[in-house]
């Protein structure tokens, strides 16, 4: 059957992917907001070690997910993958760099002899959570307002600017993006902090800093939303494949298919849903609405940038090097020998599912860690 | 054209890339072998039930912990350094080698992480089976991320699978299992993931030794080394096999990486084995000059291994350089010539078909279509460029080799005298033990050295140059971040050792 499927189908498919894995590393984003709490919220060295005990069982998904989005724009959509990371490439090596520095700290925070003292470690970790996630929300900022660079006939990227890709960060709906997402992990970190810590006290300042965090959220989610709905976007024609900016593009994205709309809406108030649950209402699942709510938000972000007919890695400098799902994809072959690979992610994700539940099925408590001889 | 990028920011991104390798290639090998030396310690754990065996699958996993946190930590560059600097070959070949490590993620690197968090904090939460179940799976987890990049490496040694698309002006998927299961892939997994086998045997028996001759953990250490020994035994003798198989796929497909190798420039029949020499740097591909200044041979025994077959002829760099007519061997000097041609008639296609005239295309095509296959060789400016850098190779692949050699017999002098219960008595071979371990260290990284200073100059074999593979950078950005990873993989080094000595120092759990 997959065998069959039509080029264009299979772009569409992969674009899908895509989408779902950036959204669940999206939602994953729980252990990077998680980090940024670690100077504010606890109170003491046990409460600290309790935080970072229980993003440590999981800051490897993360990453792996990270991981794993490279990897399949790579093998799907091979001219993003030369033409973003070999033009943008400061933004990327600084995205990169703190994800370097992350994975090493968890492991060696709290060894004997670890060069670098632990407070150099939790900084570390800062770094990822902050502006790890503030570089990659602009990034994904630049799949609406564009990029300054050109490819010639052989698809070799020239960049316009020195600043290779940091320039993005200068353009304020771009920066709204990343520190929407910077917030919005921070309200998710403190809600799976909630649902996996068994300590009142540090639950209770988790739950307040969900709140504090979502209020800070508001006024970025706010202007993203405006002016992604109001702005001119890079449209394709489809018969010729020209590139042309239009008005309102991405509104018209909104209403083309029911999808990106319900996504954008449903996930709103999951997450004002999980927030309510975990602020107001004293329970600790709130991170599986905001977490659900998360997914589907970065599904209709993703969506609208690639599907109807638009560019989804525009190039403001020109138009007609921008990318499209089309365009920049595998060859049908590839697309094809993937999709049968894909088959195998729902096997993946059931046993992460059953995993999870087997490790998280008990909250963490300090009892438990003063009893562990393996710890972060 | 595809234009070719200012030769020092190539070598900067070059250098980069092979400092990032060579930093994340410490690590990795002790990864693969030392996780399943952790099943093997915890099945036995599980079937005798006795926590002596826990307490030293602990230890052992608290020390592939700190191992395994950096070799994560300086992998992720690898695979976005491939956008980020070589840009031009994401775009040239990433349909054919973006598949295989979006497989390794969806596939192995779920798996390594999914089933870590269990290993190591699970021990109270979920039941031994289970526990053991996690360890494995961790184990072949590493083992199949091995495999899936060294799929996607021995393509670009031995490029298989695909054909080259004109009009998108890249390399495109033909047959995945042919990546897949190319004789390169094969023999480059079996080699590889045997030698970190073997590698971290060594590291169990190093550090077992040294407890030996503190007079520390005896028991512990005693039950380390048998286990360590017969893994590393195994392990040993089928490095020795596989790379046997590895030799015998470059002499096959890459005879230009064998020659250098072995520094032989002139190609023979019943070529002989240099098993050492001392290398003239001085000589020029088909100068007069001695290759060497001295050299120990095998007369023969280099046209059995190349070939399996006494008295073949092996080609030399000069054949492969300048061609030999009388073994049908085209040379790169001929080679640039035809791959000039392909590459005018690329443009002159490219061009034709924006001014809407069809009739020059279709001829272009047809003529760059006889030219294709060496297209590569049209981005050279000397055939000389076509040999990789001869005394780095050679010197690379022989310390391999007799360190490969020395190896064995260190595992066989520990299961004797361990077998004798005299290994306490034996403090030279102790000594030997802790010596094997940085050995081991320097076999591995002059395994990569050959396999990918051996690859050169291509970034894929015969079809991308590097010149033509990377990026449009500035010579400084490069060189910027070179010099931040240099300063970053080294802090997080001097760590990761500091804290490695440290945790041995405090050794097991007190029972």
């Amino acid at each position: 059957m997959i065998g069959n499927l039509d080029y264009s189908i299979l772009q569409i498919i992969w674009w899908i992917i895509a989408s779902v894995v950036g959204s669940l590393f999206l939602f994953l984003n729980f252990v990077q907001g998680g980090q940024t709490l670690l100077f504010t919220v606890p109170k003491g060295e046990e409460e600290k070690t309790l935080i970072i005990n229980s993003l440590g069982r999981k800051w490897e998904l993360t990453f792996t997910t990270l991981v794993l989005f490279g990897g399949a724009l790579f093998a799907a959509f091979p001219k993003f993958y030369a033409t973003s990371f070999g033009g943008a490439y400061w933004v990327w090596m600084l995205i990169l760099f703190t994800f370097i520095i992350q994975a090493v700290s968890y492991e060696y925070r709290k060894k004997e002899c670890n060069f670098l003292g632990a407070g150099t470690y939790e900084a570390f970790l800062f770094i990822n959570g902050s502006i790890g996630i503030l570089l990659i929300g602009t990034a994904v900022g630049t799949f609406f307002t564009g990029s300054s660079f050109s490819l010639n006939d052989y698809n070799q990227v020239t960049w316009q600017t020195p600043y290779r890709g940091l320039e993005a960060a200068r353009n304020f709906f771009n920066l709204s993006m990343g520190l929407f997402l910077v917030f919005n992990a921070r309200v998710l970190g403190a809600m799976y902090l909630v649902n996996n810590i068994d300590h009142k006290p540090l639950t209770d300042r988790c739950r307040k800093s969900a709140w504090i965090s979502f209020l800070w959220s508001l006024p970025f989610l706010g202007y993203v939303l405006v002016n992604l709905l109001s702005m001119t976007g890079y449209a394709v024609n489809p018969e010729s494949g020209e590139v042309f900016l239009q008005k309102g593009k991405y509104l018209q994205n909104l209403f083309a298919c029911p999808a990106p709309g319900l996504f954008l809406f449903g996930g709103l108030i999951l997450v004002i849903y999980g927030v309510t649950l975990t602020c107001f209402k004293g329970k600790n699942n709130g991170i599986w609405f905001g977490g659900v709510g998360t997914v589907l938000v970065g599904l209709a972000v993703f969506f609208l940038a690639g599907f109807n007919n638009t560019a989804f890695y525009p190039s403001s400098y020109a138009l007609q090097s921008s990318l499209t799902i089309y365009n920049a994809s595998s060859s049908h072959y590839t697309l094809t020998a993937m999709t049968y690979v894909a088959l195998g992610i729902p096997f993946v994700l059931a046993y992460i599912a059953y995993v999870w539940k087997q490790m998280n099925n008990k909250q963490l408590t300090i009892a438990e860690l003063r009893e562990e001889d393996e710890l972060y | 054209m595809v234009e070719q990028i200012d030769l020092t920011q190539v070598n900067w991104a070059r250098a980069q890339f092979a400092l990032t390798a060579m930093y994340h290639w410490i690590f990795v090998p002790l990864t693969l072998g030392l996780s399943f030396l952790l099943a093997f310690f915890e099945s036995i754990y599980v079937r005798t039930g006795n926590e002596e065996w826990k307490r030293l699958t602990k230890f052992w996993m608290t020390l592939f912990g700190i191992n395994f946190a950096i070799g994560v930590a300086t992998g992720i560059i690898l695979e976005f350094e491939f956008g980020t600097n070589w840009s031009n070959y994401s775009w040239m070949v990433g349909d054919i080698f973006g598949a295989p490590l979006a497989i390794e993620g969806i596939f192995a690197f779920f798996l390594e992480a999914t089933f870590f968090a269990v290993m190591f904090f699970g021990w109270n939460k979920v039941s031994k089976g289970f526990h053991l179940f996690s360890t494995w799976m961790v184990a072949v987890g590493s083992s199949l991320s091995a495999m899936w990049i060294l799929v996607a490496n021995a393509w670009m040694q031995f490029p298989t699978g695909m054909a080259f698309n004109p009009d998108t002006v890249r390399f495109e998927m033909q047959n995945i299992l042919e990546v897949i299961l190319s004789p390169v892939a094969i023999s480059k997994f079996c080699h590889t993931t045997s030698s970190g086998f073997l590698l971290a045997s060594l590291f169990v028996v190093g550090v077992s030794s040294w407890f030996l001759l503190k007079g520390k953990h005896q028991l512990m250490a005693k039950r380390s080394i048998i286990v360590a020994s017969v893994f590393g035994l195994l392990s040993s003798a089928y490095v020795g096999f596989t790379g046997d198989e590895a030799a015998y796929t470059v002499a096959q497909k890459q005879p230009m990486k064998l020659a250098v190798m072995e520094g032989l420039f002139q190609g023979e029949t019943n070529a002989p084995l240099v098993v050492a020499g001392l290398i003239n740097s001085a000589k020029e591909p088909a100068d007069t000059q001695k290759p060497f200044f001295a050299e120990i041979k095998i007369p023969g025994l280099l046209s059995l291994l190349a070939n399996r077959e006494f008295g073949s002829f092996v080609p030399g760099v000069d054949d492969l350089v300048y061609g030999n007519k009388e073994h049908n061997i085209v040379g790169a000097s001929e080679r640039m010539e035809r791959g000039k041609i392909a590459i005018h008639q690329l443009k002159t296609y490219k061009e034709a078909g924006k001014n809407g005239d069809t009739a020059t295309a279709e001829a272009a095509l047809i003529a760059f279509h006889e030219y294709k296959d060496d297209m590569g060789y049209g981005y050279l400016n000397n055939p000389a460029e076509a040999v990789p850098p001869i005394g780095l190779t050679f010197y690379a692949f022989h310390i391999m080799v007799i360190l490969g050699s020395i190896f064995p017999l260190v595992f066989l002098l520990f299961l004797f005298f361990s077998f004798k219960g005299e290994l306490l008595y034996q403090q030279w071979l102790l000594y030997l033990g802790i010596l094997s371990v940085p050995l081991g260290y320097i076999a591995q990284q002059t395994g990569w050295i050959v396999a990918e200073v051996g690859r050169q100059p291509w970034a894929i074999q015969g079809l991308l140059p590097v010149t033509v593979a990377n990026s449009n950078l500035t010579t400084g950005t490069v060189q910027t971040t070179f010099f931040i990873f240099l300063g970053l993989f080294t802090l997080l080094i001097i760590a990761e050792i500091s804290i490695m000595v440290k945790q041995i120092k405090i050794g097991p759990e007190e029972e």
